[in-house]
């Protein structure tokens, strides 16, 4: 077995598997996402099609593919079809230094990463993830339609707004770990046990980062790009057939990808007690761990998309209020708070009380914020109406 | 007219507390709702190709032209329900019923054609309201399809085609308009054909020997 030897091989392998496996849990997904959303709402959903639906992702696929790829004569021809094909493409790459299992470097074995040992792995997912938005402007631009127009200007300001708390929210982390390799943050929170996943440390930045990748993601509640009673169908308007089936490839995608991310990040990876520790050598070990992460990947799956039809739509300047005025100043003193508990060489359980001191702090400025100056004091009175009626005309 | 500045009230956006503006609560709470939809296992969806749906007594769907009991259409050609369709879309050809046939003994005139356009009908029931000798009904047949628009024209023999298909279903019993039995009935009694609103204690149609239906 020389041939095995090879990394080449191996990381063909693990391409293969991760290719077949994430487009297979996109087709699924979607079917999921409306089981979910009938049941919410007191319906069925799709069953039809195969025992339950469950051919349903099929039948789908199969008519998207047969479908008249339209091509307006009003778009830009060749931007037209970057869009798609950069959307898919970038969230793709992302997902290479994702770990989907325990991961190895042993020459012959399965690696259960792309691409194994990058120690910039979280600098690579953003660099890459931040890319897909470029598929939505140009999406949208080449369009030649304002509405999709529209769509993604937002996205951009979206996007861009997003990434500073997103970026933020993971330095507390790799400061943490002294790693940006994901890989070497999983295995250290493995091996400090159940207490050493890092939501017991950082759960403000996991909520952040939680946030802030859905909002880059754009799934609802921050799809202010595709809104569909504003915009039509923001960037994807003039989109048809498998054009259109790949921008939403790549958005579910970028779903498993920030689900992997947060359960990597924040809740230990592959590790759970006594099941799946650092040192368990038992025989199938390697199944259990990834089942184990597969379990939590699958939550933070149902999680943002029971999310997507709990929650309604942000308006844009709530947004980006909550960006600029919420995220960003959380993510900061957050990093802040960790810089100062290692400078002075406290013990790390100090960050769960200090992370939920900010959080109380935060929303208690976001409160005294959101009162009108001086409404605290006396309500505005009905004789003072007719200055500020008038004052509006 | 422009609004007076008196008549308009400002209205302040409630103050949001620490945890509103949090957002948590809501989203927990909004969480615990849709979750609890999620597992409580209702659905209200009716499975409709296996599952029909149940009709009120008063629906309106496809025409039939009614039997007598010699099995001749009891149409009598009189043209009121021609002229009652607001849609236009009864077309009938009376012809003299004949003489020295036994068939037609006590009948002067008969319709040589009748066709109803089935796409044109609004499917109001005047024609029903209408007709004298309780020749024409309405049914509870409503899933109606057509491949063309000439097989949507309904002829005489197809819509005695849609007595006889009908005539037996307990939902569809031959009636009058006007809420008492024709003779050529089978029932002994009117089912209760319930009202399409809520009808008010102190209305006409409350008051009638079948509620619902207005004499």
């Amino acid at each position: 077995m020389e041939w095995l030897q090879n990394p080449l091989v191996m990381a063909g392998v693990a391409i293969a598997v991760a290719l077949g496996g994430i487009l297979t849990t996109c087709a699924y997904l979607i079917l999921l996402e409306r089981k979910l959303s009938a049941w919410m709402q007191d319906r069925l959903g799709p069953n039809r099609v195969g025992p339950a639906g469950l051919l349903q992702p099929l039948a789908d696929g199969a008519k998207l593919i047969l479908k008249e790829d339209v091509i307006p004569g009003h778009v830009n021809k060749f931007l037209f079809i970057l869009g798609p094909a950069l959307s898919v493409f970038t969230t793709m790459l992302a997902f290479a230094v994702v770990p989907f299992g325990p991961v190895s470097h042993e020459p012959g074995q399965f690696p259960f990463v792309i691409a194994p040992g990058i120690d910039l792995g979280i600098v690579f997912i953003f660099a890459v993830t931040s890319l897909s938005v470029y598929s939505i402007i140009l999406g949208g631009w080449a369009s030649n339609n304002k509405y999709s127009a529209l769509g993604s200007l937002r996205a951009s300001a979206q996007v861009v707004s997003y990434e500073i708390p997103l970026g933020m929210s993971v330095v507390g982390i790799a400061l943490l770990h002294s790693s940006m390799s994901l890989e070497k943050i999983l295995l250290q929170q493995a091996e400090m046990g159940f207490l050493g996943w890092n939501i017991w440390y950082q759960p403000v930045a996991c909520l952040i980062f939680f946030t802030a990748a859905l909002a880059e993601s754009n799934r609802l509640p921050f799809d202010l790009t595709e809104c569909e009673q504003e915009l039509v169908g923001g960037f994807h308007t003039e989109y048809s057939a498998m054009k259109w089936a790949m921008f939403f490839l790549g958005e579910y995608t970028h779903v498993i990808t920030i689900s992997f991310l947060t359960s990597v990040l924040f809740l230990g990876g592959w590790h759970f007690p006594f099941i799946a520790e650092a040192n368990s050598a038992y025989a199938g070990a390697w199944a259990v761990k990834v089942a184990v992460l597969l379990f939590k990947v699958s939550c933070m799956i149902v999680l943002i998309q029971m999310l997507r039809w709990t929650i309604p739509r942000f308006r844009f300047d709530q947004l980006m209020s909550l960006a600029w005025k919420g995220l960003i100043p959380m993510a900061t003193a957050n990093v802040l708070i960790v810089m100062c508990v290692l400078e002075f060489q406290l013990p790390r359980l100090w960050l769960l009380p200090l992370s939920l001191l900010l959080f109380v702090a935060v929303g208690l400025i976001g409160t005294q914020a959101s009162l009108p100056a001086g409404a605290t004091t006396v309500r505005r009175k009905k004789t003072a109406v007719p200055a500020v009626a008038a004052a509006h005309h | 007219m422009p609004i007076n500045a008196n008549d308009v009230e400002w209205v302040e956006e409630p103050a949001m507390n620490f945890w509103e503006s949090t957002f948590l609560p809501a989203i927990f709470g909004g969480l615990q709702i849709t979750g609890s939809h999620i597992t409580d296992g209702k659905t209200v969806t009716h499975q409709y190709p296996e599952e029909k749906p149940v009709l009120p007594q008063h629906y309106r769907g496809v025409h039939r032209l009614n039997k007598d009991e010699a099995g001749r259409v009891k149409c009598v050609a009189c043209m009121m329900c021609a002229t009652a369709c607001p849609a236009h879309c009864i077309y009938i050809t009376a012809a003299e019923a004949p003489k020295n046939e036994p068939l037609w003994n006590g009948r002067d005139k008969f319709p040589m054609s009748f066709v109803l356009d089935e796409l044109k009908c609004i499917y109001c029931g005047m024609c029903e309201e209408a007709c004298p000798c309780d020749a024409i009904e309405l049914t509870h047949i409503y899933d109606l399809t057509g491949a063309s628009r000439e097989e949507m024209l309904f002829n005489k023999e197809k819509l005695l085609s849609v007595y006889d298909q009908t005539k037996d279903n307990p939902v569809d019993p031959v009636r009058t308009g006007r809420g008492r039995l024709s003779g050529c009935s089978e029932f002994v009694s009117l089912p209760t054909v319930g009202p399409a609103t809520q009808v008010k204690p102190e209305d006409r149609a409350a008051k009638s020997a079948t509620p619902g239906v207005i004499h």
